[in-house]
Formats: structure tokens, C-alpha cells, sequence
């Protein structure tokens, strides 16, 4: 298999610089390489793609054909708007007057067919939830984890053709792996409120709003994100969130790859918690206590169980002394 | 040899693209042609009759029609033939309708394919010999696959027009979807009070023969003479000794075998017999939840059966039974819901399907007719209907109507409200398809005297969250009527699933030899003028395997084929027909290649006298088709009407007009 | 409400064009309404999105260019997801917004300006200089303490540059030239016809 890219996308140098830096840390700890698209830019997002989809392609070529040159035939990115981006140009890109386009737009040629995929589907498909448990040093033991995935990972299916798009489950498999308790979240899928923070304020914090209110529901004590975005919307901007609702979430929104590094032991350079805005601290805490006190229960039960395995056994033997008296008044 | 051609306009049809005047014009200097005239309409009366007046008339040997395909005409014209005294294999058509009019609009090009294939059919006449068709005896019995309420009532109109059947059902009981049902629309019938009467009559009528728990393994043979075999599954429980008490299902252990007949919404025994009015009344062991088969303990039901039927050496058996003809009834299956992520998947207690439903409904159902939620057993106050899951959805490859699941959810919702008077029942519909008689009305009855809400708009996702009493269900839908985005909180979501073929359909097809389109429903022979008729001779349909239908549609159909077969064996011999494989024994080298490609079974090597063996074709199993003849190295069999000679000639007729027109 | 002509108040040129660049044939939709069921900005919307596909399907174009719902998409794909007949609903919202845009309609005016503003950014740095977005929107928008807050934030744990992280100068110049491009090859759009009271152009 040829080397896998590794194409970061604009916000992980700045507002995700966490998951950049989990994600790389996660995939050395498990034995994948990431060789970085040398001279990578833009790729337009979703603002190039409501613009122009001729625009969007070219802008995504551009990279696609910088990983071409490099020699590398699949390139993984941890945000998902970059990847419906490459794959979306890819797939456009066998189109012959499409083509035809985008290569006068670049001002050369267009590069042939290079498959995208997500960070989280490679952690997924080729290290797997089995090889993770092994590697975890640190089980999150008693944490409950809201899982979501937001709206573009595994959706539409026909493009992206990973995981379920009712009802995805990779993240879930993972963070099960590093011993957390994923709990029951039916908004797995559904919209953030995506880059409308800035122009509608309004649209985002309500969509975002429902979003927080079921993990609290749900009984998490954080949310699991996959997406910059995502992960701006619910943590950057939960106090704007808050203001709406009128209620304190006080909800922390780790990244996927930030929990799965504190799981691998990895150092607190390579995750990053004091990047979150909200803190995962007490969430940890919680979890610990958690843990504690479900052991403990364990460990109670435990006894319990055994003393009174221990008491049936002493009432059906007779004890030794009254066996020697009842003797000694039969002698 | 003297012949005649007759070029149809068939109205516009043909004469619109094709110069038939011109084309009689060229038939005429063909050789051994002595008449050609064109014709409005050849098939009509008057058309008949003039071919069989030109027949009388020139002393013809042999006719060729120009006009539609031999699969419309060619009987027609055949009897025409018959009738003027001549043989009717002494007759050729050549279809100039649907291979070329129907094909290009370019009239040139059309009018000189038109003349190519009239002059082949006229090469192909000349070698054309009279055949003469066999006749042979043939069963008067029927074989029905399927003891749904389809195969039933066929099974009960063949036995009362004189035929025995044999009715094979591959569950415990027969009584199929319709006994499942709690009511039926739109007269709110109870569906087993009407069905059971049936399934008794076909239980005890002398003449059916009933193999439940049975499949049909194997069918060989030829119309009027089919020999198929059927497994008996064993039940492990002697049906000749057990009475149907019911004991052993008292005394079972194991209780957690998921119930088939309650779709599985609650659990039945091991040994069980699958509910009250099954017919046969025998119970049968499950060996997969059976703690004997499975552990090798227990072993109660023996002990206490006192007929002594339990037997768990039981094997299955293999009977034969020879029959004249076979009527497929093997109805339907359900939509798996659990491919709809959206709804849940599988995953959501209180998001159940309409049979499941109806097994509720059911006064002798899994929770003696109340309605409660599977996921706390409470009465529900809002339930939910979505309509159309699995039908008219390509996404899903299930472009279909289902055809009566509208009926069957307005029927529900109205129960709905008579089981919970305060209850608030909701329809979420796309259309509403109501044709039968009754059938709008009864819709109407729903929304005006039963106060049911129909909204329309499919659902995007029904998500669980938490409620007053316990868990809701959040229904998000659309009023497209209103153009608002709605949401419903309900305690129950009641998911109309449409129909696929039943399970395993499309391989009984494949024994059948008959053919079934892509989702697996079997194909009649022509979709408006022969609905219950295969392309297999002897082969008949009856009811949903042939495509979704309620269940007055069913038991019409269902008569319709029991009709068919009456009238096929109402003869006491069928003639063969002639069109067959030919050994010229005296070419045949016995090699047997025919023997091994031959797709029926129809060739046998014949040993003659002084040991050497030669191929003989069995009349009446060959059908035709040919493959003999192209494996046989010396060319010794030969198809009747379509030999190598008549095929060379027609290919000679064709490329000689080519090689003078271009001069290569 | 006026009475709709069937014949004449369809534009069937707006048809083609909306079918050929989406590639969507929307002869297969049949208005079952599951887009806008699942749809969760409909709250937002002056149409519901089943309801911008029938006016697609009637052939309505000034009314369908002139809506916000087209602006307010976010393209989450729960729509084409659930489309039972396959159509890529979202698709068919962004090409009408590309229409929208090349119309001179901008209704969200805001939504405009931000998507502006972002490739006005990737233009000039070849990525997305967030800082530098951030503070331009804020004076454009008329709410520039909308987001005051979140500085601080974003600044004391590091995730705010205020120099832009840019590729080589090769790159930024391919990139320059594919919007030189872009811009050159198509006729400029005429003015933007605001119809919101949302934030207004500079006033003196």
C-alpha cells in the first residue's frame, strides 16, 4: 500500500490546532504514518462549493494533485467539510467537460483519481476497536461519552461510504476500546449549525442548543466531536449557546482523537486538554469517582456473596467442640 | 410446391413505416410463390377467411403471413391453415411489426428488411414438412405450493371440480399472512373466522392431500405428467398419533423461542402448536431452541405425551407425487424494517410493524387483544402510522405500491380508536390508494366518523426522548399540504411495511422452471390477457407471489387458476406438440453428448440389437429448444420445423439479396 | 395570491439549467416532504425545501432565487440522505444559490459577505487566515461585538494567530490565479440587490 497523506485543512493550524495534534499523536502511537501533502492550500470548503462548484473543484484539485506529485494515491483528512471537498472533486473530476473546466481554472492539468478518507475511518477500518483496547494504558473508566459525528461524515452515503448515515458507530467502537461508556444519543447526525456562527448567530446556537440539551439528557458527562467546526460550535460558542437557552451546559466537547490519546497514555503535550474551552477536568473526575464507587459496590457485592456462602457452609457442618461434648455424654 | 404470402397493414400499425403493397409486389416473384396480396387486417374474420379461400382456391401447399409476432398470431393462423384442409405446420410468419414498423421510422429501410424476412420465411416454408402432434395421458391431480388463503381456495375449487390435490405448506399450518390478521377492510371481518372454516374444509376434504412443514425439493417431468418431490420436515412428533391436546407446550422449558406466527413480539415453546386454529392441530419441536436437540437434557414433552407421539429420531421424508399440473401460491413476505436507520432499525421497542401490530390487535394474540408498548407495557394515548416503508422507494430498490397498506392502516387506526376510545391516532400517508369497492369509503370512515388525523408527509426519522409517563417517540414529518416542518410526540410508531416475495421464491421459480422478475414476484404469461398463466405449460399462479394484491384479488385469482387447471385436465389426453428433437438413427454415432447437454432430462440412449446404442428423444419432455442439435457432432438430431436446412436456407435467402445488391 | 398560469409562468430555460448543473432530474420527486421533515433549518427558512423543489419543478424562477431557504442551506445531506428517490436535494439548493448569486439576489446578505469574505481570504493567503476573517466580518457585518468574546478565548490557549499560517509563495500563487481565473472567465454579477434588514452596505 502506497503512503497515506495527511492533509490538515486550514483550521488546524489555528481554532483545532487539538485535533491536529491528537489526531497525528493518535496515528504514531498506533502505527499509522501520515506523510503531510507537501504545499497543501485551501480547499474551499463549504463557502467555495455554494459559490461555485467548478471553483470548489479546482481549489480541491490543487491539493489532490500536490499529493499526486508526492506519490501518494489516498490522502486522509480529520475534517470532514475538507473531505466531502476531495471527494466530491475527485468524483467530478471523470466528468470530460467538467475536467475541462477545472484544468483551465488550475491553468494545467487536473490529477487522476486519489481517494480521500477520514482520519476516523482509518483508525477505524485498518488499526480497528480490537488493536486500540490493546494499546490502552489509561481505560476512561466510568466516563460516559456522547458520541457525534455531525452531519457530513458518513453522509450522503453514495459519497462519503463510510459507517451508517442513520446511525454510525466507528466513534462509538472506539471510545468503547478506550474503556469509555457511550451512551444512547439519537443526535449522532444531525446539523451543528455549520459556519452560520458568524453570519446567523441565531441558526447556529439554536441547532446547537439541541445538540447540548440531548447529551445532557442522555446522562454524558462530554460530548465526542469529529469536526472542527462541530467542536467550535459546541465548545468555543456553548456560552453563546447558553445565553439563548438561558441555562449553564457546562458540557465538555473533547475531540474523538483527544479522548483516545489520554487513553493511550499518550504525554499532555500530544492532547491537549487545556485547549478546550470547556474543561474536561471535572468530567475526568466524575468519571473517576465513577469508577470508584462502582468497583466498591462491586467489591461489597462481592463479599457479601461470599459471606453468606461461608455462613451456609458453618450452619450444615456442626462445629468441633459440641461434636466432643455430644461424644463425651455418649461415652 | 405452391405458396402464398399475405402482407398485413394491421391498420397503421405496420402500413404507416412499411410499403406493404410493396412488399406483396416482391413476394410475388419468389420462387414456388404463386399468389401474394396484402391485407387491412390478416387476423381478422374476414382475413381468416380469405386465406382460406386462397388456400382451396390455388391448391396452396404452405402460406406465409406477414405481420405481427408468431407469439400473437401464429395459433391463429394455424387453425386458418388447419381449416382450408391443409397441415398447420405448412405455415410461416414473418413478423414485420414488432421487427421492423415498431422498430425504425425510416420506410425505405423498412420495406427492404420487410421483403428480407418474407423472402427467408418463404426459404424456410419450402423445407417445412407436416408434423403431426402425439397425444398422452395425463394425472389428474394438482400440485399448490403455498396454503396461504390463495392456495387454499385453489385447492378447494380443484377438489370440488373432481381433481385431487396435493397442498404443500412449508410452515407448521397452512393459513399464511391472512391467518396472522386480527380484522380484515373494509367490512372489519375477524380474518380467522373467515379463513378458518376454509382451512378446515381443505384439512378434512377427502381429496386434499396436506403436507405441512414441507417443501418441494424437486420437479421433473412435463405437463400433465410432473413428478416432484417433497420433504417432509419432521416435526419430531408423530402427526398420525398426536391430537393436537396441548400438553407438551404446558410442560416445555424452554419458553424464549422467539414466536414466527406473533412476529415475534412475544415467545412461544420449543414444542408448540403455532396457534389455536391451525390446521393440521399437531404440534412440532423447534430442535434449535429444543433442549434435547440442543443439550442433550430434558426431555419432558416424551414423557408426558399421552399419545406417545414424541419421537426424536423422526427423520424427514422424501415423498414423490406425480401430478398434471402445479399451482404456485406462495404468497408473500414483509419489508425488513430494520434496513430503515432512520425509524430506528430495529433498535426502538415502541417502533413496531402492522403485523406485528395486528398480533397485538388480536384477540388471540401475544397480549389477548390490548394494546400496549412493548417497552413498558402501558396503554398507548398517541400512536403513530407511517405509511409506504419499503414501498415506492427506489433508495431502498422497492420502486412498487404494495398495493393495500393504505387499506390495512386506515383499518388499524380505526381499531386503534375502538380499543382506546380516547386514544389519538395519526397517518402519515404520501397517497392514499383505495380502488376496491368499499375501499374510499372505508378511508373516508377513518378521518370523518373515527376522528383519525391524516397528515401528509412522509417522516424523516422518529428519534426517542423522554415524556410525562416514560419514553416517547418524536415523530418529525411534514404537512406538505400546510408547507410546515410537524412533529408529533407519540407512544407508539406503527410502521406500514409494504411486501417483497415470499423468502426463498425465487429458487421454487428455478425448480418450477418459471421465470420471476427482479424483486423475485413470479411472471404470468401476459400482464393484462393471461394473469394466472405461466410460460411454462401446466405451470399456473394463484394470488400475491404474483404480485402484491389484497385478499378478494387473491381468492379471484386463486379460483381463476383452479379454473385453468380444471379446463387442462378436463381431457383425458394432451397433445405433445410436434416441434420437438429428431434422431435420424441411422447418422447417430451414439456418442450421448445429446444425453449430457440436454436441459430435460428428454434424450435416453437406446441399445440396439446387435449392442451398439443410439439417442432417442422422449416426446413428450422435449421442449423444443435445440441444444441437442447444435451439441450433436454429425448433425443426427435435428429440430422439427427449424432443421439446419431451413436455417441455412433462410441465411442463403438473406445474404444472396445482399451480395447481389452490393455486388460483393 | 394571484392565480398561477400554468403555461406561461414556467421557465422551462430555468428548468434545463437548474437539471444540467445539478444533475438532478427533478421529474422523479414527488413531493413526499421528507427533506423538509428531516430538514432541521426549515425553522429558518421563508420555504420549506420541498416546497423550493415544487417551484423548481414549476418552472417559478423568480421566486425561487429571490428566497432565503437557498441561503440559509447548510448542505448537511440529511435531505439527500433520505431522499427515497435519490435525489441529491442539497445539490440542487446550492446550485440555486450559485443562480441566486450570478442573479444578483442576495437576500442573507451576511451569509454573502461571510462566504465572500472566507475565499477573499484563501485568495490572498492561499488558506484561511481565521484572524484575519474573523475581524474583517466583524466590521462588514454591523455586529462587531457579536463574537468580542470569544477572543480572549481562542487567544489564551493558543488557537488565534494573528499572522496568517500561509503555504509557499509558488502556492499562493497558483491558488491567486485559479480566483483570477474564476472571476475572468465568467460575466461579472450585477449589483447585489439587498431585500433584508439584516446589515446594510457602508453608509457615509
Amino acid at each position: 500500500m502506497s503512503a497515506l497523506g495527511y492533509y490538515p485543512g486550514c483550521s488546524q493550524s489555528g481554532t483545532a490546532a487539538e485535533y491536529d495534534i491528537s489526531t497525528r499523536a493518535c496515528c504514531k502511537a498506533l502505527g499509522v504514518t501520515l506523510t503531510d501533502v507537501p504545499d497543501w492550500t485551501c480547499c474551499g470548503s463549504t463557502p467555495a462549493h455554494t459559490v461555485d462548484h467548478h471553483l470548489a473543484a479546482a481549489l480541491s484539485a490543487r491539493n489532490l494533485r500536490q499529493a499526486e506529485a508526492a506519490g501518494l494515491s489516498r490522502v486522509a483528512t480529520p475534517c470532514p467539510s475538507c473531505l466531502a471537498a476531495l471527494k466530491t472533486a475527485d468524483h467530478h473530476l471523470a466528468d470530460a467537460p467538467f475536467r475541462a473546466e477545472v484544468e483551465r481554472l488550475l491553468g494545467g492539468p487536473a490529477p487522476g483519481p486519489v481517494k480521500s478518507v477520514s482520519t476516523l475511518q482509518v483508525l477505524f477500518e485498518e488499526i480497528g476497536p480490537e488493536a486500540v483496547k490493546n494499546a490502552v494504558k489509561r481505560p476512561l473508566v466510568g466516563l460516559r461519552v456522547a458520541p457525534y459525528y455531525g452531519c457530513l461524515l458518513s453522509r450522503p452515503p453514495g459519497l462519503m461510504a463510510f459507517d451508517d448515515p442513520e446511525n454510525p458507530v466507528s466513534m462509538d467502537a472506539l471510545l468503547t476500546a478506550c474503556g469509555a461508556e457511550v451512551v444512547d444519543f439519537a443526535h449522532k447526525t444531525e446539523c451543528c449549525g455549520a459556519a452560520f456562527g458568524m453570519p446567523r448567530l441565531d441558526v447556529m446556537t439554536r441547532l446547537s442548543a439541541r445538540i447540548l440539551q440531548a447529551a445532557l439528557d442522555a446522562g454524558a458527562d462530554c460530548i465526542a466531536v469529529a469536526c472542527p467546526l462541530c467542536q467550535m460550535n459546541l465548545d468555543l460558542r456553548q456560552g453563546q449557546v447558553d445565553a439563548v437557552t438561558g441555562r449553564a451546559s457546562r458540557m465538555p466537547v473533547p475531540y474523538f482523537t483527544q479522548l483516545m490519546a489520554l487513553a493511550l497514555g499518550l504525554p499532555e503535550a500530544e492532547i491537549c486538554l487545556d485547549k478546550l474551552v470547556l474543561p474536561l477536568g471535572p468530567a475526568l473526575a466524575t468519571a473517576a469517582a465513577r469508577a470508584r464507587e462502582a468497583a466498591a459496590a462491586k467489591a461489597a457485592k462481592e463479599a457479601a456473596k461470599n459471606a453468606a456462602k461461608a455462613a451456609a457452609k458453618a450452619a450444615a457442618k456442626p462445629t468441633a467442640p459440641a461434636k466432643a461434648e455430644k461424644e463425651a455424654s455418649c461415652a | 410446391m405452391r405458396i402464398g404470402v399475405m402482407v398485413c397493414h394491421c391498420g397503421n400499425n405496420i402500413a404507416a413505416t412499411v410499403d406493404v403493397e410493396a412488399v406483396a409486389a416482391a413476394a410475388r416473384e419468389f420462387p414456388d410463390v404463386v399468389f401474394a396480396t396484402d391485407h387491412m387486417y390478416a387476423c381478422s374474420d374476414p382475413g381468416q377467411k380469405n386465406i382460406e379461400q386462397v388456400i382451396r382456391d390455388l391448391k396452396l401447399d404452405g402460406v406465409v403471413v406477414a405481420s405481427c409476432s408468431p407469439r400473437m398470431h401464429e395459433v391463429t393462423f394455424r387453425r386458418a391453415v388447419e381449416r382450408a384442409g391443409l397441415n398447420r405446420y405448412m405455415f410461416e410468419m414473418a413478423n414485420i411489426r414488432e421487427h421492423v414498423a415498431w422498430v425504425s421510422l425510416d420506410r425505405k429501410r423498412n420495406t427492404e428488411k420487410a421483403t428480407d424476412l418474407v423472402r427467408m420465411a418463404v426459404e424456410k416454408l419450402r423445407y417445412d414438412r407436416p408434423l403431426t402432434a402425439k397425444s398422452f395421458d395425463v394425472q389428474k391431480r394438482v400440485l399448490i405450493v403455498g396454503g396461504g388463503v390463495a392456495g387454499i381456495q385453489a385447492a378447494l375449487d380443484c377438489a370440488d371440480g373432481g381433481l385431487d390435490v396435493v397442498l404443500v405448506e412449508r410452515r407448521q399450518s397452512i393459513g399464511g399472512v391472512m391467518s396472522k390478521l386480527d380484522k380484515t377492510f373494509p367490512t372489519v371481518d375477524c380474518s380467522v373466522c373467515v379463513l378458518g372454516p376454509k382451512m378446515v374444509d381443505a384439512g378434512q376434504n377427502p381429496r386434499i392431500t396436506l403436507h405441512a412443514l414441507s417443501e418441494v425439493e424437486e420437479v421433473s417431468g412435463y405437463v400433465g405428467n410432473f413428478e416432484v418431490k417433497i420433504r417432509k420436515k419432521s416435526p419430531f412428533v408423530d402427526w398420525n398419533k398426536c391430537t393436537g391436546c396441548g400438553a407438551c407446550e404446558e410442560k416445555c422449558p424452554s419458553r424464549k423461542v422467539p414466536d414466527p406466527h406473533n412476529e415475534r413480539i412475544s415467545f412461544t415453546t420449543a414444542i408448540n402448536i403455532p396457534f389455536p386454529q391451525a390446521i393440521p392441530k399437531r404440534a412440532s419441536i423447534n430442535p434449535d431452541h429444543c433442549l434435547r436437540f440442543t443439550k442433550g437434557k430434558c426431555g419432558v414433552c416424551q414423557k408426558i405425551c399421552p399419545a406417545d407421539a414424541i419421537d426424536y429420531d423422526m427423520q424427514d421424508e422424501v415423498v414423490t407425487e406425480k401430478v398434471g399440473a402445479i399451482i404456485a401460491a406462495t404468497g408473500i413476505d414483509l419489508f425488513d424494517h430494520t434496513k430503515c436507520g432512520e425509524y430506528g432499525g430495529g433498535r426502538y421497542p415502541d417502533v413496531i410493524t402492522s403485523l406485528q401490530y395486528e398480533r397485538m390487535l388480536s384477540a388471540s394474540g401475544p397480549t389477548a387483544g390490548h394494546i400496549k408498548r412493548p417497552s413498558d407495557g402501558r396503554e398507548p394515548k398517541t400512536v403513530a402510522f407511517i405509511s409506504c416503508v419499503g414501498s415506492r422507494d427506489r433508495s431502498l430498490g422497492r420502486p412498487y405500491c404494495s398495493g393495500f397498506c393504505c387499506m390495512y392502516t386506515a383499518k388499524q387506526a380505526i381499531l386503534t380508536r375502538d380499543h382506546i376510545p380516547d386514544s389519538r391516532a395519526y397517518v402519515f400517508y404520501m397517497d392514499i390508494r383505495a380502488n376496491g369497492k368499499g375501499y374510499e369509503e372505508f378511508v373516508r370512515r377513518a378521518q370523518e366518523e373515527y376522528g383519525v388525523e391524516y397528515v401528509r408527509g412522509r417522516v424523516a426519522q422518529v428519534i426517542p426522548v423522554s415524556g410525562a409517563d416514560g419514553g416517547q417517540l418524536l415523530v418529525r414529518g411534514a404537512d406538505t399540504l400546510l408547507g410546515r416542518q410537524v412533529e408529533l410526540r407519540a407512544d407508539l410508531v406503527v410502521l406500514a411495511v409494504g411486501v417483497e416475495a415470499a423468502r426463498g421464491a425465487p429458487a421454487l421459480a428455478e425448480k418450477l422452471r418459471i421465470s420471476y422478475d427482479a424483486y423475485g414476484f413470479f411472471l404470468e404469461s401476459h400482464p393484462k390477457l393471461r394473469p394466472v398463466e405461466t410460460n411454462t405449460v401446466g405451470v399456473f399462479l394463484a394470488g400475491a407471489c404474483q404480485g402484491a394484491k389484497d385478499i378478494p384479488a387473491s381468492v379471484a385469482q386463486a379460483s381463476a387458476a383452479a379454473g385453468k387447471v380444471l379446463a387442462l385436465l378436463s381431457k383425458d389426453k394432451l397433445e405433445s406438440d410436434p416441434q420437438i428433437a429428431l434422431v435420424q438413427t441411422i447418422r447417430c454415432i451414439g456418442c450421448g453428448k445429446c444425453e449430457r447437454t440436454c436441459p430435460f432430462g428428454a434424450i435416453r440412449m437406446r441399445e440396439l440389437r446387435d449392442g451398439s446404442k443410439r439417442a432417442e428423444v422422449v416426446e413428450t419432455v422435449c421442449q423444443g429448444c435445440g441444444i441437442c442439435s447444435v451439441t450433436c457432432p454429425v448433425r443426427a438430431i435435428q429440430l422439427q420445423h427449424f432443421t439446419d436446412s431451413q436455417l441455412l436456407a433462410e441465411v442463403n435467402a438473406l445474404c444472396r439479396t445482399w451480395v447481389e445488391t452490393t455486388g460483393s | 395570491m394571484q392565480t398561477l398560469d400554468l403555461e406561461s409562468s414556467r421557465d422551462t430555460a430555468f428548468m434545463d439549467a437548474v437539471a444540467e448543473e445539478s444533475g438532478q432530474d427533478l421529474k422523479s420527486c414527488y413531493q413526499c416532504g421528507n427533506c423538509t421533515a428531516g430538514c432541521v433549518y426549515t425553522h429558518d427558512y421563508d420555504l420549506p425545501v420541498h416546497q423550493v423543489m415544487r417551484l423548481v419543478q414549476t418552472g417559478q424562477k423568480d421566486q425561487v432565487l429571490a428566497c432565503r431557504s437557498i441561503w440559509l442551506c447548510a448542505t448537511c445531506q440529511a435531505c439527500t440522505t433520505r431522499c427515497p428517490n435519490n435525489i441529491e436535494v442539497a445539490t440542487v439548493m446550492d446550485v440555486l444559490r450559485h443562480m441566486a448569486r450570478r442573479g444578483g439576489f442576495a437576500p442573507e446578505k451576511l451569509v454573502k459577505t461571510f462566504a465572500d469574505g472566507f475565499l477573499a481570504s484563501v485568495a490572498r493567503h492561499g488558506r484561511v487566515f481565521e484572524a484575519g476573517l474573523a475581524m474583517a466580518f466583524a466590521l462588514r457585518s454591523g455586529k462587531p461585538m457579536q463574537d468580542a468574546a470569544l477572543g480572549p478565548a481562542m487567544l489564551s490557549r493558543g488557537k488565534l494567530s494573528f499572522a496568517p499560517h500561509e503555504p509557499s509563495s509558488r502556492a499562493k500563487t497558483e491558488v491567486a490565479g485559479i480566483f483570477q481565473r474564476f472571476h475572468a472567465g465568467r460575466p461579472a454579477a450585477p449589483q447585489a440587490a439587498t431585500t433584508d434588514g439584516g446589515a446594510t452596505e457602508d453608509k457615509p
